[in-house]
Order: structure tokens, then sequence, then C-alpha cells
């Protein structure tokens, strides 16, 4: 994607399989061994589905992991190697799968948490696990040999439901957004106890002023963006001192022209912002390349309206190839 | 649970004539909407919304173009525990009858209840709308209260 040519959003494939709603997709982070993309997805029909492409470009299912949660799988994740799948329930666990004899078996159910998990995410070191859920805290696992998690901290602080969690990319730094409208940064201190470093409100901080379901950060740590019912995606510098993120001398807050929801933002590799809404529009947003005095400010490449037929539930990136992959609400 | 009801003496409304109303074959007309929800059952009482004056003609309204659905309801009581529990089967008889790119928007009317910011934050936060449904006891009480005739 050049910045002279226009650009242009075009749906390659349709992967259909799930029976109800999809909420959550993953792409497999390992590159190596010219194996292709792999991607996993999870929702309402209570599996998880691993898709793969063949020689020949077509796209299919390998596997499905189900009879295991009992509720929707809101949110899956793949370790920093890729050998390793979270999965993230509203039947309150967490499941890690390991890829091993050509098929994903169970190794650890991850249980404590009262309710619906929301989220789950893989520091960048692959030892340290977080979840999230509607009892309103954060919990921190970390991995001990023999497929064993053991719970390092529990972390409360957010007044609400907490929609997702998400490591910085290269430090022990974890940010949660909750149904509270705030964003929490946690980070644990010389004696390894865990605490909040930093909240963001829109008292405070030009914080979001509704629900914030999502965030992302860029590969380099330096930009988090989050998404808000508040109709808004606000971008963070993360740069200076990442206990401390702030929005720069004037906040930064986008429109993503979108009336209703938005529920997923991510960061490409080349910084490149996908955002997927609630009125079925994808949009992609870049930063400009000429500094502005006031700060940066960044721009609408495209916006595609209905792509899908209903609301975007979640929009990544895949990190081998050069284009973005969403899911909708319902895939017949 | 509370031990008792919330309100123990509901104002009950005589059930409205209910007249033929001519429209476009195709549109659809908030009236059509209206007839969907009018008989669901309070969670609390065997009476319908329309009965107890939760919901009016007036409670709904439409937009076809944009493809939105509002709905508006009135709790009997301020304090009203079964407000959110109105409003998801208010948001389940919708989804279970018209088409789902419809967007559909349930608050409760302002003024009505004490936690009415929270209540419509709840009511109209999808994630928390779809865990509620698979909650087995809050889903049996929703299609008790959808599955009554009046």
């Amino acid at each position: 994607m050049d910045g002279g040519g226009a650009a242009e959003l075009r749906e390659a494939h349709r992967l259909t399989g799930h029976s109800d709603r999809v909420w959550s997709l993953a792409w497999n982070p390992f590159t190596g061994s010219g194996a292709g993309p792999v991607l996993a997805s999870c929702g309402g029909d209570k599996a998880v589905r691993i898709w793969r492409r063949s020689l020949d470009g077509a796209w299919h299912c390998s596997d499905v992991l189900e009879d295991t949660h009992n509720r929707t799988v809101r949110s899956c994740a793949w370790s920093p190697d890729g050998k390793l799948l979270a999965t993230a329930s509203f039947d309150s666990t967490t499941v890690i799968w390991e890829y091993s004899g050509g098929e994903f078996e169970c190794v650890a159910t991850l249980e404590g948490h009262e309710n619906e998990v929301k989220s789950v995410s893989w520091s960048s070191s692959g030892s340290l696990l977080a979840t999230c859920s509607r009892d309103k805290t954060v919990w921190i696992w970390e991995m001990q040999p023999g497929n064993e998690y053991e719970c390092v901290a529990v972390l409360q602080g957010h007044t609400q439901d907490v929609k997702m969690v998400q490591w910085h990319p290269f430090l022990d730094v974890l940010v949660s957004v909750s149904h509270d409208n705030s964003i929490k940064v946690w980070a644990d201190d010389e004696d390894d106890e865990w605490h909040c470093v930093q909240t963001l409100t829109e008292a405070d901080n030009c914080g979001h002023s509704s629900i914030v379901w999502a965030l992302s950060f860029n590969k380099k740590g330096d930009r988090m963006v989050t998404c808000s019912d508040d109709c808004t995606l606000k971008i963070w510098d993360t740069s200076a001192d990442l206990s401390q993120p702030k929005t720069g001398d004037d906040h930064e807050s986008w429109r993503h022209l979108s009336t209703l929801t938005i529920f997923s933002a991510h960061l490409s590799s080349e910084d490149i912002i996908a955002s997927g809404a609630g009125d079925d529009t994808i949009c992609l947003f870049t930063e400009e390349k000429i500094r502005m005095v006031e700060g940066p400010s960044y721009r609408l490449i495209l916006k595609k309206e209905k792509a899908h037929d209903m609301d975007i539930n979640c929009v990544r990136w895949c990190p081998q190839v050069m284009s973005v992959y969403w899911q909708q609400k319902k895939v017949s | 649970m509370t031990v008792g009801m919330i309100n123990a003496n509901p104002v009950v409304h005589e059930r409205p004539e209910r007249a033929a109303h001519p429209h476009a074959a195709n549109a659809l007309d908030p009236l059509d909407v209206f007839d969907t929800v009018r008989d669901i059952k309070d969670p609390e009482h065997p009476y319908s919304l329309e009965q107890l004056s939760v919901l009016s003609e007036e409670s709904v309204s439409v937009d076809e173009k944009l493809g939105r659905i509002q709905i508006t309801f009135t709790p009997t009581v301020q304090h009203c525990s079964m407000a959110t529990v109105i409003g998801l089967c208010l948001r389940l008889k919708l989804m279970q009858n018209f088409p789902p790119h419809f967007k559909i928007d349930i608050k409760v009317a302002p003024g009505s209840l004490a936690n009415e910011e929270s209540v419509n934050k709840q009511l109209n936060d999808k994630e928390r709308v779809a865990a509620a449904l698979e909650n087995p006891n809050l889903r049996q009480l929703v299609d008790e209260c959808l599955c009554s005739n009046f």
C-alpha cells in the first residue's frame, strides 16, 4: 500500500463454519517453516476453529476445538512462539491448548474468575498470561513447568466489567479497558507486587466517556489505540514513560465516522489503524508523515461501508501479509 | 432476589381495543413492532407490559432507512430491580421477530428509574446481553415472559 495510489479493501476470502456469531480472531505469530498463515476464530457456538491456507491458496478449517467450553468462547490468543492457544470463555474458565500429534489438546484449565472471562493475553516473553472478567478483576498467571499455571496477582480497581487486556509488545506492562469507561495500566515493582500505575479517565486524561471495548499497541510500543462506545478512537503516545501514557498536548480523538459502536481496532506493523464498527463499516487510518506543530495528526485512508451485513466484532491484521481480516456477528 | 414483590399493587389498565391499521405492505411500522412486544408478561406480575403501562404505542420509534428500532419503557417503580430483565425480554423478542440487520436500542424512559444510566448502559452492551441470555436461570425467566398469552 503506497502513499500515492488510492487504497482499496477487497474481500479476498469468506470463511464459513461457525454456527453462531464470531466474537474474536487471532493470527498465529509464528512465521517460520513456510507453513503459511494460521488463523484461530471463536464464538457463540462454544467452539474454536483453526483455519489454514493450502498450497493452492484456498482456506480451509483444519481443526474444530469443541466440547470443552460450555458457553460462548469470547476471545483467543496464541503464545508468542505460536505453540499454545489460550481461549477465554463466558463459562468463567480459560483453557490452554497445545498442538501435538496432529491435533489440539487441552493441556490446562485456568479457573478462578467468578463469572464470564472476556479476554486473554500473553506477555511478549510468553511466561505470563493475563485474563479479565465481568467480576471486575484482572488476573495475572505465570507459566510453570509441566503446563502448570499459577495465579500471581488478582488485580482490583475497575468498578465494572473488564472488556479486554493486552500486554505491551515488549515490556511486562499490562493494559486493561472496562465498562467503567476507564483504561488502567498495571506494572510490578521490585517486590514483584502488581499494582495499577495509571488510570486514564475522561476527567483527568481526555479519556473515553463510555464503555471502552478494545485496545491495540503498535509494534514499537510507542502508540496505543483504544476504542469506545463513545464512537471515538483515541490514540495514545506511550513512548516516553510507559507507566504514564499520555495523549500529547492536544488530546487526539478520532471519529471513526460511525454512528454506532466501535467494537475493535488494530494497528498494523506499518502503523495503519483498522477499525470495525456497529454500523458494519471498516475504516483505515494512518498517521500523517508531515508532523504538524500541534502534534501528529491522522487521516482516513478509506472507509468500506457494509463490509458485513451486521456488526463488525473484530478486525485483525495478518502479521505476514498486508491484508486485514474481520469477523462478523454471525457467519452463516 | 428480594423477598416479596417490588411493587405489590401495580396499577393495571384495561387492555385497549385493537384496531386494524392500514400501512404500506413492506414498510416497518412502529405499530408492528409494538404489536410484537405489547403482550410480553411482566416478570413479577401476571399482566402484560402494556397493561401495566410499562409500554405504550409511543414507546416505539423506527428508522427504516438507518435500520434502527428504539424502544423506551417505563418501569412501574423508581427502584425496580426487574428493569434489566424487562429490557432483556424486549431485546430477545425483537431479535426473534425482526431481521438481524436491525440495530436495536432499548432504554428506560428518562427520569423513570433511579439508576437509569447504568441500566441503559447494560441493556445496550451487546456482550452483557449475550452473556445474560446464556445464563440458564435468567433465560428461563425471560422465556416465560415471552411465552405468555393475553
